[in-house]
Parts: C-alpha cells; sequence; structure tokens
C-alpha cells in the first residue's frame, strides 16, 4: 500500500512575468513504511516538495495523497497528527526562550492530549535524552541534542510520516551518525514512513531504499538504492551527483 | 621542499568567567609548496588556527607560540601595520560563506581592485586589467559584467570564485582557505576546487585547506593534520588517511555513511578522555 503517492505536482512562486515554477509535474509512490530520498541541488526543488505537502508552500496543483488524505487547499487538523517535518536547521527551528518541556508540551496540548507528563518523558527517552534535559532552553544543547528535541516533536502527535528537510547537513559527521542511527531506529520502532531530503547521497543511500534526483524542479530520475551503489544510472546528472560524491576528482569538475 | 611556513607549539587561549579555554593547544606545523589539510570536528580549533596565523584573533583571545615564522620573519614580532603588508599580499584566507564575506554595498569590481591597489600602489586601469585577468582565471563568464555587479546579484558558487579571485590577485605565497566550498553544492563544489588546484599547481602556493569533509581532504590534499580538542592526534599522507590509526580519526571515518559500502548501522563514536590530554603530534616536516 502507498503511504504517499504524488501525481504530476506542480509549485510555483510569484504571479505572471515573476513566476517561478519550483517544481515541475513530479511524480512517485512512497510505500507505507518505506524511506524515499529526494537529492538535487538547492535550488531544484526538493525542499518546496516537503512544504506543499505540508501546506506550506501554498500554490500548487496536481494530485497529492497522503494516507488516507487526499490534499486540497485546506489540511484537516487530523493531518497533521499524521504527517510531521523536521527541518534542516536546528539551531532556527527551536524557540529560543522555550524551554524542551514547553516546546514538546506545547505540541502535545495542541493535539489534545491528555497525559502530557508522562508523554514527554516517553518522547525525551524515545530520543536518547534523559529526563534530566526537560527543563533546559535550546542554548544549553549542543546541536545533535536540537535536532533530537526536533525529532521528538514531530514524533508527538504519533504521525505515520515524517518529512525530513535535511535533518543532519547541519551536524558534524560523528554526530550525524548518532542522529542516523536513530532516526533508523524510530521508523522500525514506530513503523514510520519518511520522505528526506538531502543533498548528500551517501545519507540517502543509507537511509532510503529509493531516490528521487531531481534538477530545475523536475525529477529527472528515480533510482533504487541497489542501483545508486552499483552506480547503474540513467540519466547524465546523477551520475555526475554519484562523482562528485566520492570526494575531489579533477575528472568530475570538466563536466559542470 | 622549501619552508614558507613554520609554526612550533602554537596556543589559542580565550579567558571566560570559568578560567581559560584552551581553543589550540600545542599545534606544529609547517606549509611548503603543498596542500595541506586541516580536519576536525566543529570546536576542535581548526577554524582558529587559520586565524592566529594571519593574527586575526582579537584581544582578550591570546595567541603564544615558540616559533611562527613566514619565510623566516616571525609574524608574532611584526607591528600592526607590517601585518597588513603581509595579509592578502604573502598570506590570504578565503572564509567560508561570501555572503557575509563580502562588502554588499560596493560592486565585485571596486571590491577586487581595492585589494589589488592597496598592495600594490597600482593605476586604477592596471587594477581593472588585472581583475578582469583573475576573474577569467576562477572562470568567470563576462567578467567585464560581473565587475559591475554587486554580491547580492551573485550566486553561492559565483561569490566563492570571486572571493578566491580576490584573494589571489595579489599572489599570495599562502592560501588559507576556511571551508571553502561547504556552502556550495557538490557539483560547485567540485568546480571551486579545481579553480583552487590549478591556481596552487600553476603558481606554486601553499594551501591550507580547513575543512570537516573527510572525503574531501582525503581527495584533495597532499598532507593531513586531524586535530580533536584544540590538538593535533594524528598526521598523515591525505592518500593513506583511510589507513589512518589513531582511534578518533577511525572513529570519524566509520561514522561516515558510504555508498559502496553499505552498513545497517553507523558506528558512533565513542570518546575517550586521553585523547584530550595527550600529546599534540607535530605537523612539521
Amino acid at each position: 500500500m502507498s503511504q504517499i503517492n504524488i501525481k504530476n505536482l506542480n509549485v510555483w512562486f510569484g504571479e505572471g512575468e515573476d513566476r517561478v515554477d519550483a517544481v515541475k509535474n513530479a511524480s512517485f509512490d512512497v510505500p507505507s513504511g518505506a524511506s524515499f530520498g529526494l537529492v538535487g541541488e538547492s535550488g531544484s526543488g526538493k525542499s518546496t516538495i516537503l512544504r506543499a505537502i505540508m501546506g506550506l508552500a501554498p500554490t500548487w496543483n496536481g494530485a497529492v495523497q497522503v494516507g488516507d488524505f487526499k490534499l486540497g487547499r485546506k489540511r484537516p487538523k487530523e493531518f497533521f497528527k499524521e504527517v510531521q517535518m523536521v527541518f534542516q536547521d536546528p539551531y532556527a527551528s527551536l524557540h529560543p526562550r522555550h524551554s524542551v518541556d514547553q516546546v514538546l508540551g506545547e505540541t502535545l496540548s495542541l493535539h489534545g492530549f491528555k497525559d502530557i507528563d508522562k508523554r514527554i518523558m516517553k518522547l525525551l527517552d524515545d530520543v536518547g535524552l534523559g529526563p534530566s534535559f526537560r527543563f533546559r532552553y535550546p542554548h544549553q544543547l549542543s546541536g545533535g541534542q536540537r535536532q533530537r528535541v526536533a525529532i521528538a516533536r514531530a514524533l508527538a502527535p504519533d504521525p505515520k510520516v515524517i518529512l525530513l528537510d535535511e535533518p543532519t547537513s547541519a551536524l558534524d559527521v560523528s554526530v550525524q551518525a548518532e542522529v542516523l542511527n536513530l532516526l533508523a531506529d524510530l521508523r522500525e520502532e514506530h513503523k514510520l514512513t519518511y520522505l528526506m531530503v538531502s543533498h548528500n547521497l551517501a545519507v540517502v543511500s543509507h537511509m532510503c531504499d529509493a531516490t528521487a534526483v531531481m534538477q530545475h524542479g523536475e525529477i529527472v530520475e528515480i533510482l533504487s538504492v541497489e542501483d545508486m551503489r552499483a552506480m547503474k544510472t540513467q540519466h547524465p546528472y546523477t551520475k555526475h551527483l554519484l562523482d562528485s560524491s566520492f570526494g575531489y576528482n579533477p575528472s568530475a569538475a570538466q563536466m559542470g | 621542499m622549501t619552508k614558507l611556513l613554520d609554526v612550533e607549539n602554537l596556543t589559542v587561549t580565550f579567558p571566560t568567567r570559568q578560567g581559560e579555554f584552551h581553543a589550540v593547544r600545542g599545534l606544529s606545523l609547517s606549509l611548503g609548496q603543498e596542500r595541506l589539510g586541516i580536519v576536525g570536528e566543529s570546536g576542535s580549533g581548526k577554524s582558529m588556527t587559520g586565524r592566529a596565523i594571519l593574527r586575526l584573533i582579537r584581544k582578550p583571545g591570546l595567541v603564544t607560540a615558540d616559533r611562527m615564522e613566514l619565510n623566516g620573519r616571525d609574524l608574532l614580532a611584526m607591528s600592526e601595520k607590517e601585518m597588513q603588508g603581509v595579509r592578502g599580499q604573502e598570506i590570504s584566507m578565503v572564509m567560508q560563506d561570501p555572503k557575509f564575506s563580502l562588502n554588499p554595498v560596493m560592486t565585485v569590481g571596486d571590491q577586487i581592485m581595492e585589494i589589488y591597489r592597496f598592495h600594490t600602489g597600482a593605476s586604477k586601469k592596471a587594477a581593472y586589467a588585472k581583475a578582469i585577468e583573475m576573474l577569467n582565471a576562477v572562470s568567470i563568464r563576462g567578467p567585464e559584467r560581473v565587475m559591475k555587479s554587486y554580491p547580492h546579484e551573485m550566486s553561492g558558487g559565483m561569490g566563492q570564485r570571486i572571493m578566491i579571485a580576490m584573494m589571489l590577485v595579489t599572489e599570495p605565497k599562502i592560501l588559507i582557505a576556511d571551508e571553502p566550498t561547504s556552502a556550495l553544492d557538490v557539483s560547485v563544489q567540485t568546480q571551486v576546487l579545481a579553480i583552487i588546484d590549478k591556481l596552487v599547481r600553476e603558481r606554486g602556493m601553499g594551501l591550507i585547506l580547513i575543512s570537516h569533509d573527510l572525503n574531501l581532504v582525503a581527495s584533495f590534499c597532499d598532507r593531513v593534520l586531524i586535530m580533536y580538542a584544540g590538538r593535533v592526534v594524528e598526521v598523515c599522507e591525505a592518500g593513506k588517511l583511510h589507513e589512518a590509526k589513531h582511534p578518533y580519526t577511525r572513529g570519524l571515518l566509520g561514522s561516515l555513511p558510504r555508498i559502496d559500502a553499505p552498513v545497517k548501522r553507523l558506528e558512533v563514536l565513542q570518546r575517550d578522555e586521553t585523547w584530550r590530554d595527550a600529546e599534540s603530534v607535530s605537523g612539521r616536516v
């Protein structure tokens, strides 16, 4: 069964002459419990797809189905119980004057939970932060710990789908490994479906079963993780991205 | 190999309310006409090293060293005026993000020409010709148009190339590049590195590349220093980085996901208190 199904999604910004088509005719399908990657350069429209699903980019058309929800102009409250998002920069996505307790408590009460106290403890435990972190403020946390709080916030309403927008690109590699392991464990435990945006192909190959490669707002290729590992690509741009991700290679520089 | 830069026992200290904070502790390195990489996590002191060499650490920060020599001249003993002659002219630094390093209210051309004229006293006309030549060297198409543009009109990759052009227009002997490509996309990253590589080779410069990206440093540099908590824990040939011995380096390498070698779970770095206190390894040759 497919958890996320997107057909001919177009997203644009501005009107008339200023119109920019950020996503053009994107179609893909994510089975339930799978993890799907979106890669491409900045400006290729990968984050815009996530934002369109969440309703943060209001000008779109096409057919978007997430679980049982066929999305239109407005999203019902239950939708946000099922779909949550983790943003790129944990330094910007947490309120600097709200403690971890407030961040999680507010989310839980917005979703109508009653046993907030118990749930906060459970969430902190789930993301590997002990109870001692509960009354800390973001400035008392490291980057990795902040991202764990952001993940806990996304987990709060017990979602089925989590959209991850470059969840580790602001973190050191050692911390990145911890966060990626955590995400993998949570997916198993909570039977989550991930849609993950990244510019790092190695991260996507580790996390995702299949990946869409985007360029200039279009999906140029959807390839499975096996094909990616075997370097079996159809589109020259995918090959270029793969080559560049192995570090500095003078011959790859000629293509750009 | 001629030694361009020779640093011995460099420390950078900041006083805080909790006592002194040692950002760099006893670092030694030398640089010839080579590409030297410095890698480490954030907070390991790699950027501070670059700044300390250029004496860009402001008070109350304190820089000490047993030796810090540029072609045999003592950098620590120089007056601020003499340092101005060194910065930009003999040692240049490319910063991480062009958005914050270019002057937003000055055209690109004026900025490049200003540096060149400050250091050489050349005429406006000569400076213009030189700036165009440099923009061509960093593969910018239509340099005349770019000269008249403001930084906000440039993309990230263009901005970074302009920074490099600006830093190299005075033909320095040493380039310190502090995460020059981490704000850029992978494909643009390769282009920018290719430009740095070409210029370093052609002009026989010394390059210090500061980065957190192990694969990049391994494939781009000749020699690598690995820093942890202000100290150098290991020095190795870049090509042999994957055979590194120190548990910290091994841990960093193991925590990288790899396309060609899938693992179920990524290794998590187990930190050891003794790394922090171990003697700094010398990067001098």
